[in-house]
């Protein structure tokens, strides 16, 4: 805890947060850094509390319990509650909340301190960062919305902030737009060095995005970590099925490692129970032909799904249940065939210890 | 769990002006128990039950006739095609923009023994006079007319926006299920916009309560003129005795204000489609076409067309022979007071609704409901609660200045323009209250967010974002009491300043001298003013639609 804290001296640090709106609870004791530099995002369904947790940090709810420190200073805890104005943060809402009255370089300049002759200097050199410098007298409802998001974005960056809170910035673009304004604004916000906190309730954004992932689910954090690793290793299954479907295999400690059905996946360090849950992602295993040494489950292939690039086969095994298995595609597996699912040499796992054991 | 709460000076100020613009209508209800060495027991038996009487069938006389005025036009002018239909809609509305006092005027010019009607009659047919029958205008029938014809149109507005929100697919479900044109009016249109035309109705009940100019020039008698008579006898228990009659129309006001409450809770169930589709039309025929034109037309002439072409007639031939005082002296009184007055109306209506959005806790609704509760009380009542606020406040000052000074300072606020400004802003406040309580509401709550994580403190967020959206509503708002006050008998009678004279009062003292020729102008003058928040309402009318964006912020 102590090391991250000073990793985190120029970002956001939150300390024990709880919240409750009447008598819901929306926040149960999160504590979360993000450090200058760095994108995490913060994931969860809608209700979790995570758009909660942003307006808690750029002041525009009171906190209620806990600490929030950004650079190095802190602006909320028992003792006081520094309002939104006071604080260093930037803020892209969902709506963007553009001021219909003012154009592009009145919006962008709304929250500069420099004086009059040098903000316009300021504004123009953000709209060229944003590849505006041709709107800068566009009304906000003449933009699309791409652009809309841009002048949201200058406009939170015009104050120099040291945290960038971002709710759901990107939901409200189309598809085709989103990974080019996402590319375009990750790579603005990591110039500037500002710490980001995202909101979002996709996991594929937050994978393709975060450099840490927060996953908060009714108000409780269930982990952090980086994209790998919540996907590949969650700490439990809620955390796990976020990200997709996953396989639940049983294993016993073996040398070195989990021995289940599928083969042996080996890891030097086991929770302290003797049977696990082993959760694998279908991209983990792999079909081979039931014919040969190899050690796994045999099956029949139930059915095959065709996503582009994969294909899902599910195949059903001879104890009842089934196993989802990604190949790419083409495949040569069809319905009905005989197949053994076999443990991919390169797996990640997350190993479960499994009570009554 | 402590954690420190931020400070916040919102509900502070939105209780302040509540309290500040419902402290005189509290303070009538102190009086309820006092002495009055047997002034009140004197009224209590002699004019009582007749203030009483005839309030109660004025309200419910006004009631019946207007929501019949209101509804059928209403459904008319929505349901129903006949040439002029798009005409009627902002036509019917006209009324409106007449005080009930200069429709009692020209009514009873026209109608009186020696008006035009009754003297073209005689020359007619040769009769002599008391050789035939003709109602009395100056009656309680007559107020009953006149009023509804000057009221029907907040039944009207209910109605429409009842009938135009009723999902189509209920009434083609009706029809689907064998009831003809007329049953479903009967058994689904009007069930369904019943709590609207509730709510209507007692916006007309608490005019009709409050009504003073008319019933006082018809001589009728009701709580209304009765609080004005007790106030000037000459009897040092006057104020109080005025008072305890306000009590009195308070209970009723009150008992009105819970009815309509519940009729909008009832209101709340009714929208089950939130699809709308334009009403189908029933093209009317010919001889059906000619009766929704008359009935349609008949309250506009009447209601609006014979006042305004009586007015303009006669100051046109005769006009007030004081024209240029009326337009230099009186008319500068009016505008000064109601410009004063609305200003100061927006600004505290824009303080507190601001102050709610910020901090909405209960005791800052309180306040508001208070404040916006002035509309619903007589001009009477609040210029008596105004009266003894506004005296108390006097006579500690003046004590404290004799024994600091020695010198009284006579009556500071209470001759003052403090007192009648005081007075619109209890009695008008709500007007400009909801209207910018409606258009905050329309701003987005993530544009305050957005102005305060750029820096801004919330007063810099009023003065950046909100002053500059809600200009055209600010402006709406200022209007609006603008007329109200322009239009406004008894407060001012009252509260002005000793030989202080406006428009209405002036046209008041006129028309009470049986100047009526000479009243015309200023009357013409009111007419004319009361036509620009009309005009305010056809425009708003047309361009809310049900289903239509409300993200229009680029207006």
């Amino acid at each position: 805890m102590a090391t991250e804290r000073a990793a985190a001296g120029d970002g956001l640090v939150l300390e024990r947060v709880s919240h409750a709106f009447a008598s819901v609870t929306a926040l149960d004791d999160v504590s979360l850094t993000v450090e200058a530099g760095e994108v995490h995002c913060l994931l969860g369904p809608s209700g979790s509390g995570k758009s909660t947790l942003l307006r808690l940090v750029a002041g525009l709810d009171s906190l209620q319990s806990g600490r929030i420190e950004i650079g190095g200073a802190t602006v909320a805890d028992s003792q006081s509650d520094e309002p939104p104005e006071k604080r260093a943060t930037g803020f892209v809402f969902q709506d963007y909340a553009l001021f219909p009255h003012l154009d592009v370089a009145g919006n962008i300049g709304f929250g500069m301190k420099a004086a009059v002759a040098q903000r316009s200097e300021a504004t123009a050199e953000l709209l060229e960062r944003i590849g505006l410098s041709d709107f800068a007298g566009a009304m906000p409802h003449t933009l699309s919305g791409g652009q809309q998001q841009r002048v949201a974005l200058a406009r939170a960056l015009a104050r120099g902030p040291r945290i960038m809170l971002m709710d759901e910035p990107f939901s409200g673009l189309d598809s085709s737009l989103r990974d080019e304004v996402r590319g375009r604004t990750l790579e603005l916000l990591r110039q500037e060095g500002v710490a980001t906190l995202l909101v979002t309730h996709s996991p594929e954004e937050a994978l393709a995005v975060g450099d840490r992932i927060s996953v908060l689910v009714g108000g409780k954090l269930l982990q952090t970590g980086s994209p790998l690793d919540v996907y590949a290793e969650p700490l439990s299954r809620d955390v796990g099925t976020i990200f997709g479907p996953l396989n639940s295999l049983v294993g016993q400690r073996a040398e070195g490692g989990v021995e289940t059905a599928c083969g042996v996946y080996d890891r030097a360090e086991l929770p302290d129970a003797s049977r696990f849950e082993v959760l694998v992602r279908p991209e983990a295993l792999e079909i081979v032909a039931p014919e040969g040494p190899s050690r796994g489950i045999d099956g029949r292939v139930q059915s095959v799904v065709h996503a582009g690039p994969t294909v899902t086969v599910r195949v059903a095994t001879e104890d009842g249940t089934s196993l989802l298995v990604s190949e790419l595609t083409p495949t040569r597996w069809r319905s009905e065939d005989a197949v053994r699912v076999v443990l991919r040499s390169t797996a990640r796992a997350s190993i479960l210890p499994l009570s009554g054991a | 769990m402590a954690v420190a709460a931020r400070r916040s000076a919102a509900p502070l100020v939105a209780v302040t002006i509540g309290l500040l613009i419902g402290v005189p209508i509290v303070v009538v209800l102190r009086y309820l128990g006092s002495e009055t060495n047997g002034l009140w027991s004197h009224l209590a038996s002699t004019v009582l039950p007749r203030y009483l009487r005839n309030t109660l069938w004025l309200v419910l006389g006004v009631s019946l006739l207007a929501s019949l005025l209101g509804v059928s036009t209403a459904w008319l002018v929505t349901v129903c095609r006949f040439p002029g239909r798009s005409a009627f809609r902002w036509l019917l509305l006209l009324p409106l923009a007449v005080p009930s006092y200069l429709s009692a005027y020209a009514y009873t010019d026209l109608l009186q023994f020696s008006g035009p009607v009754q003297s073209a009659l005689r020359e007619a047919f040769g009769w002599g006079p008391r050789e035939y029958w003709f109602p009395a205008v100056r009656s309680l029938g007559g107020a009953i007319v006149v009023l509804s014809l000057c009221l029907y149109p907040y039944v009207y507005l209910a109605a429409r926006a009842a009938f135009v929100e009723q999902s189509v697919c209920t009434l083609e479900a009706g029809r689907t299920l064998g009831l003809n044109r007329w049953q479903t009016f009967r058994r689904l249109g009007l069930p369904l916009a019943r709590p609207s035309i509730a709510a209507g109705l007692s916006l007309v009940l608490m005019e009709t309560l409050a009504e003073f100019g008319a019933v006082q020039y018809f001589a009728v008698d009701t709580f209304a003129t009765g609080i004005y008579r007790t106030f000037t006898l000459p009897n040092e228990y006057a104020l109080v005795a005025a008072s305890q009659l306000s009590a009195c129309l308070l209970a009723l006001v009150v008992l009105l204000l819970v009815l309509e409450q519940a009729a909008r809770r009832a209101a709340r169930f009714h929208h089950t489609s939130t699809r709308y589709r334009a009403q189908t039309t029933w093209e009317l025929g010919g001889a059906a076409s000619l009766g929704a034109m008359l009935a349609c037309l008949f309250p506009v002439v009447f209601g609006f067309g014979v006042p305004f072409v009586l007015f303009l007639h006669k100051s046109w031939v005769y006009g007030d022979a004081r024209a240029r005082e009326l337009f230099f002296e009186y008319g500068t009184n009016s505008f000064q007071v109601a410009a004063l007055a609305s200003l100061l109306a927006v600004f505290l209506a824009f303080s507190l609704a601001y102050s709610l959005r910020l901090r909405p806790t209960p005791l800052a609704r309180a306040a508001a409901r208070l404040a916006g509760v002035g509309y619903a009380i007589p001009g009477g009542v609040i210029a008596i609660g105004i009266l003894v606020t506004l005296t108390w406040i006097d006579r500690r000052v003046s004590t404290a200045s004799e024994l600091l000074l020695g010198a009284s300072t006579g009556l500071l606020l209470t001759g003052s323009l403090v007192a009648v400004v005081y007075g619109y802003q209890t009695r008008f406040l709500a007007v400009s209250l909801q209207l910018l309580q409606a258009g905050l509401s329309r701003i987005r709550p993530t544009l305050d967010e957005a102005g305060r994580t750029l820096g801004a403190t919330p007063l810099q967020v009023l003065w950046r974002v909100h002053t500059p959206l809600l200009r055209s509503t600010l402006l709406a708002a200022g209007i609006l009491v603008f007329v109200d006050v322009i239009k406004e008998l008894p407060a001012t009678l009252i509260l002005r300043p000793f030989g202080y004279e406006t428009l209405a009062v002036r046209v008041y003292q006129l028309a009470s001298d049986e100047r009526l020729s000479e009243a015309s102008t200023g009357a013409l003058g009111i007419l004319m003013l009361g036509m620009v928040p009309v005009v305010f309402l056809a425009r708003t009318l047309d361009r809310r639609r049900p289903g239509q964006s409300l993200d229009d912020l680029s207006e």
